[in-house]
């Protein structure tokens, strides 16, 4: 296959999970026309208007219909748009895409993937660059998933449409022409729950995903310079987490730093600093860290923006600051 | 748009042997709904339970026009739909006292009530949620190349919540088979519906999105089974999406733990006079069928839900391993 991008990647992860399963079908708006961010282009062409199906402006609709839809017997790709638009289907999400199966004593199952692009993205605002991936995790129910690579996006996609739970999938906005090395062969899939090392280093674990990976590469390579080892570790699936990915990785480093672009303050990297230090707390020689954006609306104006975004300087700060 | 008068009018005259098993049905209804009451005042019930006395002729007439592969969602007040559809009322009585055997293990109780054997989708905790639902169940099952004509049935709160408007629109626009069936019992919950919803009401909503809509008596179990049956036709036929505005009465409060009382008592009167069991029974004796028969009907319905109450009463706990299944695949149940 080579190199592709992060948004090729996905939209190859879809046609080829449609073309081995007809019960997979996608909804949302403008997808027939190749969707906002052309991550559908094509597919209509291919698949026709009533499996790649332009809806109107109706998100508790799409994220309701594809639970019926799901419940006898299909499998329905939904795409929001943008993952603060889903906020309009959170009861379609919450109370009846996660509840389902078990309200109903496991009668039926809700195998739909719930596409909603998350991050910052060139003056997005505060109503379209929010990442809110631990409002899901902490709902029973669902499986969610985030990742950063083109290779990550198709696999993790296609294992998404194959699983029978409803998945939240969140692409980043920024990473949509990110390039990279994707596999041949079209049966290859990304297993659910499994991390992936970016980099391999000795000094410091930093737990991260979606987006800020690209922010921990940059500060590991700032770090290498300053004779700093750091180990990334790319959750990709942020409930079920590898937790024993990440326990391997801080046994080695015995210092971890959570990083990511949501707010700080609730955000998913308190759960893994809590897990860890629960765990492992006798082993760190420096207490866990966590690097996240304030708790503010997102900001317009470009440098504003800025500052709600874990910089690399943050993070070399915060390897000052646990003695490395 | 056609009406009722419209609709119906070529249709045969109903058959008393027809009315007889819908009277069957809604005296199943019945006696299952005053069993529950008994027994969620002698606590046998802990959660809420939403009653359907004096809808049952808009679950039978409707339900009694599909076919077993045809789908239904229902609402908080689903007991009679799901009876109508074919469920079991010993396994419902089950779930209703959360007990073992329930349609769903006893993890959903009253307000999640369900069974998937039937085409039932499921009850819903919150009003209007199954409109969505209904019309994706119709575009899967077209997609999958079946034929399936889903039943929504809501209530005259859920005309003021956003998924009615999105999901009659959506219906619409992919032309899907959906027979939305608004049962009007005049109270969303303690609070008169009319004063809460502006223009003319449900029917001119309906048609506002383009969704032939059909005003009925909902306590006439033949108006609504002529009704339902003939747009049921059409809409297998290709016709799209269909509309019922079924006007009834809630003749107990929104829950069983509310008497009710607080409406006007003459209103009250009204509609106990009104009511679809009589109406029914006065068709049938008026066509010949004889009283002591229908006496009959009614007491075998009862003694079939005071046999559920008693097996449900006397039926275990779910296991507690219970409690933990079924919530999904991979990553669960875990407590951290």
């Amino acid at each position: 296959m080579g190199v592709i991008t992060y948004k090729e990647a996905s939209c190859l992860a879809l046609a080829e999970e449609m073309r081995r399963d007809p019960t997979v079908w996608a909804l949302g708006e403008d997808v027939a026309d190749g969707g906002v961010f052309g991550q559908y282009v094509g597919l209509r062409d291919e698949f026709g208007p009533q499996r790649i199906v332009s809806t109107p402006i109706s998100e508790a609709t799409i994220m309701g219909a594809a639970v019926g839809a799901a419940m006898v017997g299909t499998r329905p790709v939904v795409e929001l748009r943008f993952a603060d638009f889903a906020l309009c289907a959170m009861d379609e999400m919450v109370n009846q895409a996660a509840k389902a199966r078990y309200m109903f004593g496991g009668q039926t199952r809700v195998p739909v993937v719930i596409r909603q692009p998350v991050g910052m993205w060139r003056s997005s605002a505060a109503q379209h660059s929010q990442s809110l991936e631990a409002w899901y995790v902490h709902m029973p129910g669902f499986v969610v998933l985030a990742p950063s690579t083109p290779a990550d996006n198709r696999g993790l996609l296609k294992s998404a449409i194959r699983c029978d739970d409803p998945v939240i999938f969140m692409e980043h906005k920024d990473s949509w022409d990110l390039e990279g090395e994707v596999p041949d062969a079209s049966e290859e899939t990304v297993p659910i729950g499994r991390a992936r090392v970016a980099r391999s280093g000795n000094d410091l674990t930093v737990v991260t995903w979606s987006g800020a990976v690209q922010v921990a590469q940059e500060a590991a390579d700032a770090a290498t310079e300053k004779g700093v080892s750091i180990e990334i570790v790319d959750l990709r699936s942020l409930w079920p987490w590898d937790k024993e990915a990440v326990f391997a990785s801080v046994e080695k480093t015995r210092r971890l730093v959570v990083l990511h672009e949501a707010v700080k303050v609730c955000g998913f990297g308190a759960e893994v600093a809590a897990t860890v230090s629960e765990t492992l707390g006798d082993r760190l020689v420096a207490p866990v860290s966590r690097l996240g954006a304030p708790r503010i609306p997102i900001p317009y104006a470009p440098p504003l923006e800025d500052l709600c975004r874990v910089r690399v300087a943050d993070v070399m700060n915060t390897v000052e600051e646990m003695g490395i | 748009m056609s009406t009722p008068s419209s609709s119906v009018s070529g249709a045969p005259k109903i058959s008393a042997q027809r009315v007889r098993a819908l009277f069957a049905t809604m005296s199943r209804i019945r006696a299952f709904e005053e069993a529950a009451e008994r027994a969620a005042r002698e606590g046998l019930i802990t959660g809420a339970a939403h009653l359907s006395i004096g809808q049952e002729a808009v679950a039978a007439g409707i339900c009694g026009n599909l076919r077993l592969t045809d789908l239904i969602t229902s609402t908080h007040r689903g007991h009679g739909h799901t009876i109508a559809k074919g469920a079991s009322a010993e396994a419902m009585m089950r779930e209703l006292f959360g007990r073992a055997g329930g349609t769903s293990d006893g993890k959903g109780g009253s307000m999640h009530i369900a069974d998937f054997s039937v085409g039932m989708l499921g009850a819903n905790g919150i009003v209007a949620a199954g409109i969505p639902i209904a019309a994706g169940a119709a575009q899967a099952k077209r997609l999958l190349g079946e034929d399936a004509v889903v039943a929504c049935f809501f209530g005259d709160g859920a005309v003021n919540r956003g998924p009615f408007l999105e999901g009659l629109n959506w219906a619409r626009i992919y032309d899907l088979p959906v027979l939305f069936v608004c049962e009007d019992n005049r109270y969303a919950a303690r609070t008169r519906s009319g004063d809460m919803t502006g223009g003319s009401g449900p029917v001119a909503r309906a048609e506002s999105l383009g969704v032939p809509a059909h005003p009925i008596d909902g306590n006439d179990v033949m108006a609504v089974d002529g009704l339902a049956g003939h747009l049921v036709e059409v809409m297998r036929a290709g016709g799209g999406p269909q509309f019922i505005h079924a006007k009834t009465y809630r003749q107990r409060g929104h829950t069983v733990a509310d008497p009710g009382t607080w409406r006007p008592a003459d209103e009250i009167a009204n509609f106990l006079e009104h009511d679809p069991m009589t109406i029914a029974r006065q068709f049938l004796i008026d066509s010949g069928v004889a009283p002591a028969e229908l006496d009959a009907i009614a007491l075998e319905a009862q003694q079939e839900m005071a046999d559920a109450y008693d097996i449900a009463a006397a039926a275990p706990w779910p296991e507690d391993s219970l409690a933990v299944t079924d919530v999904q695949d991979i990553g669960g149940p875990a407590w951290g």
